[in-house]
């Protein structure tokens, strides 16, 4: 499964970074010398075995329903590059 | 008066109680260490001011009597923990001059139980390195020189300020976190010991996620008996992280000095490659010897599924990276590039703030997620993860405890060339680490000799699941024969 | 139901649709964090460093939403998994903090269900539920505070939602429309969403494509996002299918988008597409293990559920003798229901049904009174139609005693006493009041016997009349065949 400069574009998209278009093939060459080290797991038979999604063997412990949390609107705030009115300010989103 | 920083947690701690000296003494101490090694770039944040206020309450305590368990021990922070009212940055441009408005609940039971904290140490960029290399203050430096050498050496990752700092002994102690090897490994380059516990035994409320089915925290310090009493006090149940487990946290310490004889000590034949470095391998035997010679009993076993681990790593840590790196949006906190519209203000602030290594892992992480190759890089990769863990599940019915070496090499030049052209050989650090994580278990590193150079190596003993004190007495008995002098 | 068709010069076309129902659980507290989910509190102020993103920040899962998720499982008959658990939809939007939105994916909490709609014509048909999942709801993106900027608020952020996604049984929008009626009816019952879609606490994307009738093609469908009525989403329905019809007939092809319905307008147009398709990367969530479910605790929420829309309509027409149609309309609303229970208790039901679904209604309608705030009690809506079973007013009088509970709130009993309005029931007082008319009126009375049969009706006006119309209607009917003869 190569990796080429279409997907290296699409990657970035999707993940909102930007690759400038002299840096792609060197992206995509690193790419592709990644994936066939990852390769290697082809060689390994997992027929019959489950994906393993948590080391936890303990079941979920779940929260009462209280109200424990909120109403620190300034804290909450207090880092945001461009706060106004109590909002988070944005560019104008286009729906 | 710097003797004072000489002293383990331990020997601080008994000398404090005793009253031989003050905390604020003692915190004034680290803190010259602090502001005389500099160079070493270990801190990314000093608070010293803050750290002398806490050692004046502490003194308070223990005249009053009601010191707690670490009453005015100075430790370091790695900035990847949120201190509320410090700066936390994951020394990454992205969150410059982030302030959290809340403290992580490991930072939180440390002051709970009196620590002073002196500043936020250097680390690679949202953890993700081995050399700390990565990080956007520029890298920690070893302590360590080679042998007739003046060049800087790597201090490890990405852990690397926590480890060089208590090497250089400008804190008592340090946390660490360790997604794939992340407190060990540079434990093992700095002379220093430090464990990860078992994944849930600390909760991973408030420290900044790298890959969270990976992530854990541990302490990193001068010898083992440090880091089972900080461990004590760092583990324990989280109804704030679900992923926390409910099992006692015993009194570490209490295990040390326990006879091992009997004890099945597995060496898995995996861990000995072609080609394994001659100086690791001679370190590696001695340690089998010492702890043969105390009675333990020395299990030949096979970890086959090995040599598939950092392929399994560089897929899940990735993958798990780059959706919680989303949220280094430019909105609420941290840096903002301004963008025309949002989708440029999300590019323009992720591509500025993030470093060349995160930025690798996010997209790796992306491309394995992304539709069409989910099948074949994801659950592939999980899939052989539990090969891995029932690798170890296996191994374990044979041995109660394994005993590697930490790293294949002792700590590098800054600036490595074959690492900085090709990832891998820079991910290649991690090859005896990453399957700890994978399976969740506990391991610690523990300095286990010297290489020709002059530089430390280390060993690792991993451990059962919830079993740190196995891990814990055996590291302390090696620990009595190698007689390692740090730094 | 008579198929739905539509039909134009070229040729005639069914429906095919499924709907995804977004439904805010009722919960004090957000699903993974313990911010408030109250309405309307001031910008930001019930939001908690989990919900805002913040980094290191762990979500923590709310123990009533999953029992909300059983309870409305159960209530759409459907399996309840015992095993489910979370992944991450992962895209960037401004008023989703964390990059994610934790979901359910693979593994959903709820799995196949039904959900019996009534048509119009009587008849009943299933509607397939294929999933349920458990969710976090967004925050909201304002755009019309200022022209250059969007702000956001993040007091929904968090909030849970159940996603019910049906199987693609419309072939009406009518169908579409009794579901949700239903559906609204089922979640209100049960009190696990509030069902108002137009403050957003359901919202409902639809899901159509067309075919040729009588075919089972299934062919490219379109999505239009958060319609927000009933009457929009059958509408959207209708108007879409016409839309990708003359697509067909104009030898067109249908592409699968996603499109936008315009109240206004009442068409649905494309909405602005991006560079790049959404890839959501889903993957099981790290930070919250699997969530398993045993026997016991899913027996326990079943012995919760009250007595279901479905379940008290079958006991109304079968125990209480109500017609099909009335049970409905009483059953589709708990409150409505849970009143006429109280008011039929002990008296006639199908007369109160009569009385509820008549003067009632047409009373709270005319006053713009919510059920809650009615001035007539269930109780004393009882009593009157008691009072009529009871032959103590007519049905003329009950009329008169209604508009003055209405206005008063009285006690039909002491309205009746103090008016002076109870019916003359005693048959020699009848009598005289007839003698006397017939007295009165001996011309009539010989023209009737004499065959003009249509006096008959008149003389009871006149009985009526004389006795003030406290006289039995009935009573008088038969003496007065008597005395006329």
């Amino acid at each position: 499964m190569a990796v080429d400069t279409e997907t290296v574009k699409r990657i970035a998209f999707l993940s909102r970074l930007k690759v400038n278009d002299d840096k792609i093939k060197d992206t995509e060459q690193e790419f592709n010398n990644i994936f066939n080290w990852i390769e290697q797991l082809n060689e390994v038979n997992t027929d019959n075995v489950a994906p393993l999604e948590s080391v936890n063997d303990f079941n979920l412990t779940l929260r009462d329903d209280e109200v424990t949390d909120g109403n620190c609107r300034d804290e909450v705030l207090a880092n945001a590059p461009d706060a106004e009115y109590g909002y988070f300010v944005v560019p104008k989103v286009v729906e | 008066m710097s003797d004072l920083t000489k002293l383990t947690v331990a020997e601080a701690r008994d000398g404090l109680r005793k009253r031989e000296f003050s905390s604020v003494e003692l915190t004034k101490a680290y803190i010259s260490k602090m502001e005389e090694s500099r160079r070493l770039n270990a801190y990314v944040t000093e608070t010293p001011e803050h750290a002398l206020e806490q050692a004046a309450v502490a003194d308070e305590k223990y005249r009053n009597g009601i010191a707690g368990e670490l009453e005015g021990i100075p430790m370091g922070i790695k900035d990847l923990f949120c201190t509320k009212g410090i700066r936390t940055t994951a020394c990454s441009h992205i969150l410059d001059n982030f302030v959290p408005p809340y403290e992580s609940t490991v930072t939180s039971k440390l002051l709970q139980a009196g620590v002073t904290v002196l500043g936020k140490l250097n680390m690679d960029e949202f953890a993700m390195g081995g050399s700390n290399e990565t990080s956007c203050f520029g890298p920690a430096i070893n302590p360590w020189k080679a042998k007739g050498s003046d060049a800087d050496l790597v201090p490890g990752g990405s852990s690397g300020g926590s480890a060089a700092a208590v090497a250089a002994e400008m804190c008592a102690a340090a946390t660490g976190t360790d997604t794939g090897g992340s407190i060990r490994q540079p434990a093992a380059f700095c002379g220093v010991t430090g464990i990860k516990p078992t994944y849930g035994r600390c909760s991973r409320y408030g420290i900044i996620a790298f890959a969270s089915s990976l992530d854990q925290a541990g302490p990193i310090a001068k010898d083992v008996r440090d880091c089972a009493a900080l461990l004590k006090v760092m583990s324990g149940y989280d109804a704030k992280d679900s992923t926390s487990a409910k099992v006692n946290v015993p009194d570490f310490e209490a295990v040390l000095g326990q006879d091992i004889r009997g004890l099945k000590i597995g060496i898995p034949r995996e861990y000995r490659p072609e080609g394994l470095n001659e100086e690791i391998a001679a370190c590696w035997d001695k340690g089998i010897a010492m702890l043969r010679d105390r009675g333990a009993e020395i299990v030949d076993i096979s970890l086959p599924h090995t040599k598939y681990a950092l392929a399994v790593y560089y897929i899940i840590a990735p993958a798990e990276a780059s959706s919680n790196l989303a949220r280094y949006d430019g909105i609420r906190y941290g840096l903002r590039v301004p963008g025309e519209h949002l989708d440029d203000l999300y590019i323009n602030t992720r591509s500025e703030g993030f470093g060349a290594e995160v930025k690798r892992r996010i997209m790796i992480g992306t491309y394995v997620l992304s539709a069409g190759y989910y099948d074949a890089y994801y659950l592939k990769a999980q899939k052989v993860r539990r090969l891995i863990r029932n690798d170890f599940l296996e191994a374990f019915k044979k041995c109660d405890i394994i005993l590697t070496p930490t790293a294949p090499t002792g700590a590098f030049a800054l600036g490595d060339k074959s690492m900085k052209d090709n990832p891998i050989n820079m991910w290649l650090n991690d090859v005896f680490t990453v399957s700890v994580n994978l399976a969740g278990l506990p391991a610690i590193s523990l300095p286990a000799g010297v290489s020709g150079q002059g530089l430390p190596l280390g060993l690792q003993l991993i451990g059962r699941a919830f079993d740190e004190e196995t891990v814990l007495k055996t590291a302390y008995a090696l620990e009595k024969d190698v007689h390692f002098v740090r730094k | 139901m008579a198929d739905f068709v539509i039909e134009t010069p070229k040729g005639k076309w069914e429906i095919v649709c499924g709907l995804e129902i977004h439904c805010q659980i009722i919960s004090k507290s957000k699903i993974y964090s313990g911010a408030s989910t109250e309405f309307g509190a001031e910008v930001n102020e019930h939001v908690s460093f989990v919900d805002a993103g913040m980094p290191g920040m762990l979500p923590t899962l709310n123990k009533y939403c999953v029992h909300q998720a059983v309870k409305t499982g159960l209530g759409l008959r459907a399996k309840i998994n015992k095993y489910s658990n979370f992944a991450r939809k992962n895209y960037f939007y401004a008023d989703l903090p964390q990059g994610y939105q934790i979901t359910q994916f693979k593994y959903p909490i709820v799995g196949e269900g039904r959900v019996d709609i009534d048509l119009p014509d009587g008849s009943v048909k299933a509607i397939g539920i294929e999933r349920m999942h458990i969710e976090q709801d967004a925050g909201k993106s304002i755009h019309d505070i200022d022209p250059k900027k969007t702000f956001i608020d993040l007091n929904r952020a968090g909030v849970g939602l159940m996603e019910i996604v049906t199987k693609p049984d419309f072939s009406a929008p009518a169908e579409a429309g009794a579901f949700l009626k239903k559906l609204r009816s089922i979640l209100r019952y049960i009190g696990t969403c509030d069902g108002n879609m137009d403050e957003g606490s359901m919202r409902c994307d639809v899901n159509v494509s067309v075919r040729p009738q009588g075919t089972d093609e299934l062919r490219t469908r379109c999505e239009m996002k958060n319609v927000n009525s009933i009457k929009f989403v059958m509408q959207a329905i209708e108007n879409e299918a016409r839309r990708q019809i003359e697509v067909y007939e104009n030898g067109g092809v249908v592409i699968q988008e996603t499109r936008h319905f315009d109240p206004v307008s009442g068409q649905t147009k494309v909405m602005r597409k991006k560079e790049f398709a959404h890839d959501y990367r889903y993957f099981p969530e790290p930070d919250l293990a699997p969530l398993v479910l045993d026997d016991e605790y899913i027996e326990k929420v079943k012995r919760e559920l009250p007595e279901l829309p479905d379940e008290k309509k079958e006991r109304f027409v079968s125990k209480l003798g109500l017609t099909p149609y009335d049970a409905i309309v009483i059953c589709e609303n708990k409150e409505t229901a849970d009143f006429f229970e109280k008011a039929a208790a002990g008296h006639d039901a199908k007369k109160v049904a009569n009385w509820l679904m008549g003067d009632f209604f047409a009373m709270l309608n005319e006053k713009k009174l919510e059920l809650k705030d009615s001035p007539v009690s269930a109780e004393n809506l009882g009593r009157l139609v008691e009072l009529v079973s009871q032959n103590v007013i007519n049905g003329k009088t009950a009329k008169d005693v209604f508009a003055i509970m209405a206005e008063t709130g009285e006690n039909p009993e002491k309205i009746v006493e103090e008016k002076g309005l109870k019916q003359v029931t005693d048959t020699s007082a009848i009598e005289a009041v007839i003698d006397e008319v017939l007295a009165a009126n001996p011309d009539n009375a010989a023209a009737y016997r004499n065959g003009k049969q249509g006096l008959f009706g008149w003389f009871v006006g006149q009985v009526m009349k004389a006795s003030k119309g406290k006289a039995n209607p009935g009573l008088v009917n038969e003496l007065l065949k008597k005395k006329l003869g």
